[in-house]
């Protein structure tokens, strides 16, 4: 039977009380909930703080560049669909840089469950605007204030997600219950996680969320439409919601590929003689 | 004496220039010839002026000619483009209700090409098959063989059979009105035969029988029809090809899959490759095997896209930052495309590294006879890719997937596997393959991947040589440009001057097989490089390997590719 300690990992570089550490913390408590053992889970993570999570437990990892998470987590999930993929990385890696592969992925349905750690800051580079940072956050390379924040949440309902949460770093077991959610979801599921930058975001601090975030499922909300699962993720203010928006159950980009129907990709013989036939058409 | 046929069928865009060309090339290929076919087409979906050349010898044959000795006009203005090309005994079969201005002139040869598709085909977009048929009838060439070659086109319907009714129009009506054999009969000959295709579809292929299972790509011409090859048969041979949002998706995608355990590639241009730069980084950094195709273009930016050039060696050499090894491949030939992309995916793996295969628009798309490929000849290598045995005797989680060993190769796992974890990291990372900053550890890994390169250099193949041993001028080359420079010496040596001529040719750039180069060279006179770019990129490679600089450069940039005629003038009246 598989253990929390099971994941333990390596020193961390992250600052003490840094939200990671609640996410970690729920991510391995998820994948031991589904009783998943190291070996069966790649996690791909972009660069950032969050970005070096797979470092500090025990699974496969391949750590890629800044904003091509996704790409790589669903290259890989189409070479081998026994792996669970975990994709993690930050709002400047999933929103900014990685903007495109992210409204594409959800759009596909890759079967891959990815978490945001969303602090509304570049940590790493020590303390810049990120596109969700608040409206008129003052940073050095922003001194003016930042540009209006990014809704992802809404973006990805709109841009066709199948499973829309959010969570709270400072809510472990909520947050680990999300993750299982997710992984359990066929299809791509984006969890947001409202992470508290302790070192460069003195704005959107722990207790400043702590105050404001309340559990969708305790608030009765049960969404019918699309339009109401975007019209809730636009609240954002004195309530900050968590829990999950949206849900649907559609085919995966994986079930749709004939190919994968044969087997895992990666264990399937290579066979040159398999071409006869179409240098036979060229004749 | 030698048999050497050159059509042109010019059009505009949309009236099937493409398809008859095909079609000819074919019914040629299968009648015992040995074809080469050119294709030269714009940025555009209709209008515009398109050409597809077809030159059949009894000989081997793989580079263009400029004189036409048959030009299907399918409209006036493909007359005016290419009248001026025809050689002495050339003739032009143009629509007689078009253009009637050419009476009195023997070698303009009209026939009601437009009419008669209305008439016989039932429809004038078969204003093409009537050319063709034309162009066949003055040769009294095999109607068999133009009828199935039709046929298997478009299928057995009533299109093919429609096609081969205005083919056979065209065919009688030539025939009667100027007498077949009017040139020099082509006969089908009993030959071997022989596979037609282009040189996309000799990399398809060998990318296929090397057991590649993933494509990612974005369409970008001239590699697209790669992807399209590949996607069309991927339900049947088990293979995913996925067309993402942007080509850095792309490799990202395959380093993905790579890593995960399967042969991968992805297709592109030289601009989408920009884009790839530092996804190619990462398969270095990550030791991930992949292979990656740039099928050149005229750059920089978009450039012209429909059109050919070797501009992109210097930046496939160097592209992204840092160091890491690679290997450059550039096939001369289409037997070439389809070997060297095997040999593309057994590198990769066997030394994990990524490889690049250098196409371009001109190999890409220009079609050729070629000994049909013996799959029963492609050997896998898949490295030290560990098995189940080799895993199952390490005790659990001891695996490091970047172990640091003499040869730079770390025996490679795949995730998936109990006991097992593979880590790998785009920062610098330990033997586990976990992120570090330290500065030893930095230096041993560094040192560790650069070491596969000297083990690499032993797998390159040097250049190749032809023509006589003791010659005045060496010509040296590189890429798509092989059956060019090959038969640029043969038209040296028939000129029969005292200059004698021959050529040293590259495949296997990168790393640059420098002694195999400079022995080669050894003897040389005078060195000149030909090349499709604007300042000699392959010869700075060589210089900077080799120390040899070469004496003279042709170069063309406009797009086009070399004829043998052209680069012969070049050196007579500007080498000599």
């Amino acid at each position: 039977m598989v253990k929390v300690e099971d994941y333990a990992g390596g020193p961390t570089a992250w600052c003490p009380g840094c939200g990671n550490f609640g996410i970690l913390t729920a991510l391995k408590k998820a994948l031991v909930g589904l009783e998943l053992e190291p070996y069966q889970i790649l996690v791909v993570s972009g660069i950032g703080q969050a970005g070096k999570m797979p470092h500090y437990m025990k699974c496969n990892t391949l750590n890629v560049l800044h904003g091509r998470t996704l790409p790589a987590a669903a290259g890989a999930k189409m070479a081998n669909r026994e792996l669970t993929m975990i994709a993690v990385g930050g709002d400047g890696d999933g929103y900014g840089e990685g903007g495109n592969h992210f409204l594409h992925a959800l759009r596909r349905n890759h079967d891959i469950t990815y978490l945001v750690h969303n602090n509304q800051v570049y940590a790493l580079t020590k303390g810049q605007a990120s596109p969700t940072s608040d409206a008129g956050f003052v940073t050095k390379t922003t001194p003016h204030g930042s540009s209006d924040p990014l809704n992802a949440l809404a973006v990805a309902i709109a841009a066709g997600g199948t499973f829309v949460a959010r969570g709270f770093a400072g809510q472990v077991d909520h947050l680990a219950g999300l993750i299982q959610e997710g992984i359990q979801h066929r299809g791509f599921a984006l969890i947001e996680v409202l992470q508290p930058c302790v070192s460069f975001n003195r704005r959107n601090t722990f207790a400043w969320y702590k105050q404001r975030a309340y559990r969708l499922e305790e608030s009765g909300y049960q969404p019918q439409s699309k339009e109401e699962a975007i019209h809730k993720a636009f609240e954002w203010g004195e309530k900050i919601p968590i829990g999950v928006f949206w849900k649907e159950e559609k085919a995966t980009f994986e079930d749709q590929i004939q190919a994968l129907r044969e087997g895992t990709l990666a264990s399937q013989e290579i066979n040159p003689g398999r071409i006869e036939k179409l240098l036979d058409a060229l004749d | 004496m030698a048999i050497d046929v050159n059509f042109m069928i010019g059009g505009e865009a949309g009236q099937g220039v493409q398809s008859a060309g095909f079609v000819l090339a074919k019914a040629l290929a299968r009648g015992g010839f040995h074809v080469f076919a050119d294709q030269d087409y714009e940025s555009r979906v209709r209008g515009g002026h398109n050409f597809f050349r077809v030159r059949a010898k009894d000989r081997e044959v793989g580079a263009i000619r400029q004189e036409v000795d048959v030009l299907v006009a399918l409209n006036s203005e493909s007359v005016a483009l290419h009248r001026n090309e025809l050689s002495p005994d050339g003739v032009l079969i143009f629509d007689s209700d078009k253009d009637v201005d050419f009476e009195g002139n023997d070698r303009m040869l009209g026939v009601p090409l437009e009419r008669l598709a209305q008439e016989k085909g039932g429809n004038k977009v078969m204003t093409n098959m009537v050319g063709l048929g034309s162009a066949a009838g003055l040769f009294g060439y095999d109607r068999q063989i133009l009828r199935d070659a039709v046929t298997d086109f478009f299928g057995a319907g009533d299109i093919a059979r429609s096609n081969v009714a205005a083919i056979l129009s065209g065919y009688e009506y030539a025939g009667t009105a100027f007498g077949s054999g009017r040139l020099r009969v082509l006969k089908a000959v009993d030959g071997q035969r022989r596979i037609l295709l282009n040189g996309n579809e000799a990399i398809a292929l060998g990318a296929l029988a090397a057991g590649c299972k993933f494509l990612a790509a974005y369409p970008m011409t001239p590699s697209t029809p790669i992807m399209e090859f590949m996607a069309g048969k991927a339900d049947d041979l088990g293979v995913v090809v996925v067309q993402p949002e942007d080509e850095i998706s792309a490799i990202n995608m395959i380093v993905g899959a790579a890593f995960a355990g399967v042969r991968a590639m992805t297709v592109t241009s030289g601009g989408g490759f920009c884009l790839m730069v530092e996804g190619l980084g990462l398969a270095g950094m990550t030791e991930t095997p992949i292979v990656v195709v740039d099928g050149q273009r005229a750059g920089p930016a978009i450039g012209l896209p429909t059109r050919t050039e070797q501009g992109d060696l210097q930046f496939v050499l160097h592209a992204s930052h840092g160091d890491f090894p690679r290997v450059v491949l550039a096939p001369g030939t289409v037997q070439e495309a389809f070997w060297l992309t095997v040999k593309a995916f057994n590198l990769a793996e066997q030394y994990q590294v990524p490889v690049i295969i250098l196409n371009d628009q001109y190999l890409a798309t220009s079609y050729s006879t070629s000994e049909r490929f013996d799959p029963a000849q492609v050997r896998i290598n898949r490295g030290q890719l560990l098995n189940g045995d080799d895993l199952s005797r390490l005790p659990p989680y001891t695996y490091r997937r970047h172990a640091i060993t003499p040869s730079g190769i770390s025996p490679r796992a795949v995730p998936g596997r109990n006991g097992i974890l593979v880590v790998t990291d785009s920062d610098e990372h330990d033997e586990e393959g976990h992120i570090i900053e330290d500065a030893g550890i930095r230096t041993a890994m560094m040192e560790k991947r650069l070491r596969k390169a000297e083990g690499l250099k032993e797998e390159m193949a040097g250049p190749k040589k032809y023509g006589p041993q003791q010659a005045d001028i060496t010509l040296v080359g590189w890429g798509s440009n092989y059956g060019l420079l090959k038969e640029t010496v043969d038209l040296a040596l028939a000129a029969d001057k005292e200059i004698k001529v021959n050529m040293v040719h590259f495949s296997e750039l990168w790393p640059f097989p420098a002694e195999a180069a400079a022995e080669a060279l050894a003897n040389a006179k005078r060195t000149v490089a030909v090349e499709n770019n604007a300042t000699g990129q392959f010869a700075r490679l060589l210089k900077a390997e080799t120390g040899h600089a070469v004496d003279r450069k042709i170069l063309k940039f406009d797009g086009r590719p070399f004829s043998p005629a052209y680069v012969l003038d070049k050196l007579w009246k500007e080498v000599i």
